[in-house]
C-alpha cells in the first residue's frame, strides 16, 4: 500500500530525514519509535504533505500513486489520514461542522453527493459512542479550549467518521491518562481492516500493549536503524535507544 | 502557501464592475454656492434646505480635510468633481414604468428587487442610482402601519417639519470636513419614519449604486423610530470599476426615543480598485445614531470589503437613562485597500451600556486600523462597555493596527477590552487539507469562524450575503 524508498526531506534547509525506506501492506500496522529529533514527526508530516517541508530524494508510493505529486487535500481524499500530535484549533467553527464539511470534501472527490446534517447525525452517532462522547462535542468550536486529551480523542473522532485507508498517527499517546490511552486503543483497533494500514509515532511501548504492531521501526538520526516485531519495543523500553547508536554509525 | 506563493496569487475579479451606458444629467464640475443652488433647484427644495446647505458650505470652506487617519491618498480635488449625477429623463418619476429601463436592469444585475412582482420577502427597497432615488417599493404597505419610507428629497418636500426637526440633530452641519461636505451637497438617500409603538412590518433597504464617471455620491440618511419603536435597515453599495477615485461621503443620522431599537446593517462592497492600487472609492463616511430616550437601542452592524479608502466610524450617542449602543464589524483590506475604521460609545445617560467586536481581516496589501473610542461622561453613573477588537492577518504583506481610545470620567463605569492578533496560519490551512478541504474552502472555514460573533447579528438573507462576499474578496489570497 505504502512504499517509501531514500526518503530525504529538510526543513528551512536543515536535513531532517536521511534516507528513509519503509513499505507497509494492508492490513498491517506499524510502529515507528526513536528518540527526540529523530524525525518521527517529520515522516509523519511528509507522508501527509506539509507545504514546510521539502522532500530532496527519493519517492514515495502510495497504492501505485506517486504521493508526492499530490496535494495535501488529495492525499487525504486518497484516503491518507495523519492524527496530529498539535492538533489546531479553528475558532467559531463547530465540531459537527467541520466533521461534515471533511466528509462531504472527501464524498465530493468520489463524485458521490454531500450528506445533510441530519444524515450525518446518524452517522456521528455510533462514532461518538466508541470515543465516549456525547453530542455537546459536536457544538464546540473545533479544539478551542480543548483539553490536551479532548483534542487527541477528537482526531481519532475524525479518523473514525473518515475511515482512512492509511492512518499515520502521529504520537496520539502522548498526554493521554491511562483510560483515555485505552480507549482511543480500542477505538483505533477497531477500525483496523484488511484493507487499511496504521502506521504509529510513539515514544513509548505503552500504546503498544493495546495496539499489537505488525513491526516495529526505530528511527534514528533520519533513518530507520532496526526494524523487528513487537518485542523490539520491549527491548528498547528497557534498554533505551542508545545502544541502537553505534549501528546507525557503523551503518 | 509560503508567503511568496500567497504574493503570487491573483484576486477574483470585482463582479459588480460593471458600467450601466446610460445618459446622465450631469451638473458642471466643482463646487461653490452657484453648485448647491443648483442641486437644490434641481430637487424643489424649499428656501430652508438650501440655507442649510449654504451654511454647511460655508462652513466646510474654512475647514482642512482630515490627516489623522491611518490611510495615504493623494489630496482630492473637489473642484474636479461633479456634484450631482442623474439618469435622464429628470423629470420627476411617479412609477416604475417611467424609470429608464436601463436603470432597472442595473438594479436587476445586482440582485436587487425593485419591482414588487419580484419582492424579496418582507424587505421594502429605496434603489438610489448616482444622486436619485429610482425605486421605493412598499410605501403603500408601510403606509398603512404609518411608516414614512422615502427618498430623503421627497421627504423634505412632503414632511418638511419631521425633516427639519431632525436633520442634523445628530450630526451637525459642521461636525466634520466630510460631513460639512455631505452637508452642502447631499443628494439623495432614504428617509424612514417609524411612529410611535410601531414594529415597521418589512425590513427596510437602501442600495446605493454608483454608475457616472467623476461623480461624488452624497447620501443623507435619516431614520427616527419614535417612542417604542423598531426597524431594521439594511443597506448595500456597489460601483463599477474605474481607474480614477471616485468619493464617497455619505452622512446617517439614526435617532431612537424612549424604549425604541434600531438595528442598522451594512454590506459595503465599493469598488476596492486594482492590485495595484489604480481606482475604487474613496468612502469617508459619517454615520452616528443618538439614544435620545430611556431604555433606547441602537445597533450597528457592518461588513466592510470594498473601496480603496474606508473611514468610518459609527457610533452611539447613548444619552438616555438605560440605553444600549452596540457595534459589530468585519472589516477586509485585500488588494492595496486601506481601511481607518471602528466606532465612537459617548456614554451620558446612567446605567448605558455598550458592546464593540470589532473583526478586522487583512489580506495581500491591504491595510486594516481599528480606532474605536470609549468616552464615558460624568454623569454615566453604572456605565458599561464591553470592547473586543480582533485582527487576523493572511500572507506577510499586509498589516493590522488598533487605537483605541478610553475616555473615563465616572469611576463607577465598568470597562473591559479585549484584543487579538492572529495569523491565519499555515498549520491551521494544512490542518483543514488533510481533512481533505480545499486550500480557498480551508480559507473561507477559518475567516467564517473569526467573523462569527458579527455575522450572527446580521439578518439572515444579509449573513448569507456577506459570507459569500468575504469568500470571493479572499479568493486566491492562500493558495
Amino acid at each position: 500500500m505504502l512504499e517509501v524508498r531514500n526518503l530525504h526531506a529538510s526543513v528551512d534547509s536543515r536535513e531532517i530525514l536521511k534516507g528513509v525506506d519503509l513499505k507497509v501492506n494492508a492490513g498491517e500496522i506499524h510502529a515507528i519509535m526513536g528518540p527526540n529529533g529523530s524525525g518521527k514527526s517529520t515522516l509523519a508530516q511528509v507522508l501527509a504533505g506539509h507545504p514546510a517541508y521539502t522532500v530532496t530524494e527519493g519517492s514515495i508510493l502510495y497504492q501505485g500513486r506517486d504521493l508526492l505529486d499530490m496535494e495535501p487535500e488529495e492525499r487525504a481524499q486518497a484516503g491518507v489520514f495523519l492524527a496530529f500530535q498539535y492538533p489546531v484549533a479553528i475558532r467559531g467553527i463547530t465540531n459537527g461542522y467541520f466533521l461534515r464539511a471533511a466528509v462531504n470534501a472527501v464524498r465530493a472527490s468520489q463524485g458521490l453527493s454531500g450528506l445533510d446534517p441530519l444524515d450525518f447525525l446518524d452517522v456521528l452517532q455510533e462514532k461518538l459512542k466508541a470515543i465516549g462522547w456525547d453530542d455537546s462535542f459536536l457544538s464546540r468550536p473545533v479544539n478551542d479550549g480543548f483539553s490536551g486529551g479532548e483534542k487527541k480523542r477528537n482526531e481519532i473522532l475524525q479518523m473514525a467518521v473518515l475511515q482512512p485507508t492509511l492512518a499515520i498517527l502521529d504520537e496520539t499517546d502522548s498526554g493521554l491518562d491511562i483510560d483515555a490511552l485505552r480507549t482511543v486503543a480500542e477505538a483505533v483497533s477497531k477500525l483496523r481492516t484488511p484493507g487499511n494500514a496504521t502506521v504509529l509515532v510513539t515514544h513509548y511501548q505503552r500504546l503498544l500493549n493495546y495496539i499489537v504492531p505488525d513491526l516495529v521501526h526505530v528511527l534514528v538520526d533520519g533513518r530507520i536503524a532496526r526494524s523487528g516485531g513487537k518485542d523490539l519495543a520491549l527491548e528498547l523500553e528497557a534498554r533505551g535507544y542508545d545502544w541502537i547508536r553505534p549501528e546507525v554509525a557503523a551503518a | 502557501m509560503t508567503s511568496t506563493s500567497i504574493e503570487a496569487q491573483v484576486l477574483q475579479p470585482y463582479k459588480y464592475g460593471f458600467v450601466t451606458d446610460i445618459e446622465s444629467d450631469l451638473a458642471p464640475a466643482g463646487l461653490n454656492e452657484g453648485t448647491i443652488r443648483l442641486i437644490s433647484e434641481k430637487k424643489g427644495e424649499p428656501q430652508w434646505m438650501l440655507e442649510w446647505r449654504l451654511k454647511a458650505f460655508r462652513q466646510w470652506a474654512k475647514m482642512t480635510e482630515p490627516r489623522w487617519a491611518n490611510v495615504k491618498y493623494e489630496p482630492i480635488d473637489y473642484q474636479a468633481i461633479h456634484y450631482y449625477a442623474a439618469p435622464k429623463p429628470k423629470k420627476a418619476l411617479s412609477g416604475l414604468d417611467e424609470v429608464d429601463p436601463k436603470v432597472l436592469e442595473t438594479f436587476e444585475k445586482l440582485g436587487i428587487p425593485v419591482s414588487e412582482q419580484k419582492r424579496l420577502a418582507g424587505v421594502a427597497v429605496d434603489a438610489v442610482f448616482d444622486s436619485v432615488s429610482v425605486a421605493t417599493t412598499f410605501k403603500e404597505t408601510l403606509s398603512e402601519a404609518g411608516v414614512i419610507f422615502l427618498p430623503v428629497s421627497e421627504a423634505i418636500r412632503e414632511h418638511p417639519d419631521l425633516v427639519r426637526r431632525w436633520l442634523g440633530s445628530v450630526v451637525p452641519h459642521n461636525d466634520n470636513f466630510f460631513a460639512a461636505l455631505n452637508s452642502a451637497v447631499f443628494t439623495d438617500g432614504s428617509f424612514a419614519y417609524i411612529p410611535k409603538g410601531v414594529r415597521c412590518p418589512l425590513e427596510l433597504s437602501t442600495y446605493f449604486r454608483i454608475n457616472a464617471q467623476s461623480t461624488g455620491q452624497f447620501e443623507r440618511t435619516l431614520i427616527i423610530a419614535e417612542e417604542g419603536a423598531s426597524v431594521n435597515y439594511l443597506e448595500g453599495c456597489s460601483a463599477p470599476m474605474r481607474d480614477e477615485n471616485q468619493l464617497h461621503a455619505a452622512v446617517v443620522e439614526l435617532v431612537a426615543l424612549d424604549n425604541a431599537t434600531i438595528r442598522y446593517s451594512t454590506i459595503q462592497n465599493w469598488y476596492p480598485g486594482d492590485e495595484h492600487g489604480r481606482g475604487g472609492i474613496y468612502n469617508f463616511v459619517t454615520k452616528r445614531g443618538k439614544c435620545l430616550g430611556r431604555n433606547s437601542k441602537i445597533s450597528w452592524t457592518q461588513v466592510e470589503t470594498g473601496s480603496a479608502i474606508t473611514w468610518k466610524y459609527p457610533g452611539c450617542i447613548l444619552q438616555g437613562d438605560n440605553s444600549v449602543g452596540e457595534f459589530y464589524s468585519v472589516a477586509v483590506t485585500s488588494r492595496r485597500q486601506q481601511a481607518d475604521t471602528g466606532t465612537k460609545m459617548i456614554h451620558i445617560g446612567k446605567n448605558t451600556k455598550s458592546t464593540i467586536v470589532s473583526k478586522g481581516i487583512s489580506a495581500a496589501r491591504g491595510q486594516n486600523t481599528y480606532r474605536g473610542l470609549v468616552k464615558i461622561m460624568k454623569g454615566a453613573d453604572g456605565a458599561r462597555n464591553y470592547s473586543q477588537c480582533d485582527s487576523m492577518l493572511i500572507g506577510d504583506q499586509c498589516g493590522a493596527h488598533t487605537f483605541p481610545y478610553i475616555d473615563v470620567r465616572n469611576s463607577t463605569a465598568i470597562m473591559e477590552h479585549e484584543a487579538s492578533t492572529s495569523k491565519i496560519g499555515e498549520d491551521q490551512i494544512f490542518y483543514l487539507r488533510q481533512r481533505g478541504l480545499k486550500a480557498e474552502d480551508a480559507v473561507s472555514m477559518i475567516v467564517a469562524g473569526f467573523c462569527k460573533e458579527v455575522f450572527r447579528e446580521l439578518p439572515m438573507e444579509f449573513a448569507v450575503e456577506a459570507q459569500n462576499l468575504l469568500s470571493i474578496s479572499l479568493e486566491g489570497s492562500v493558495g
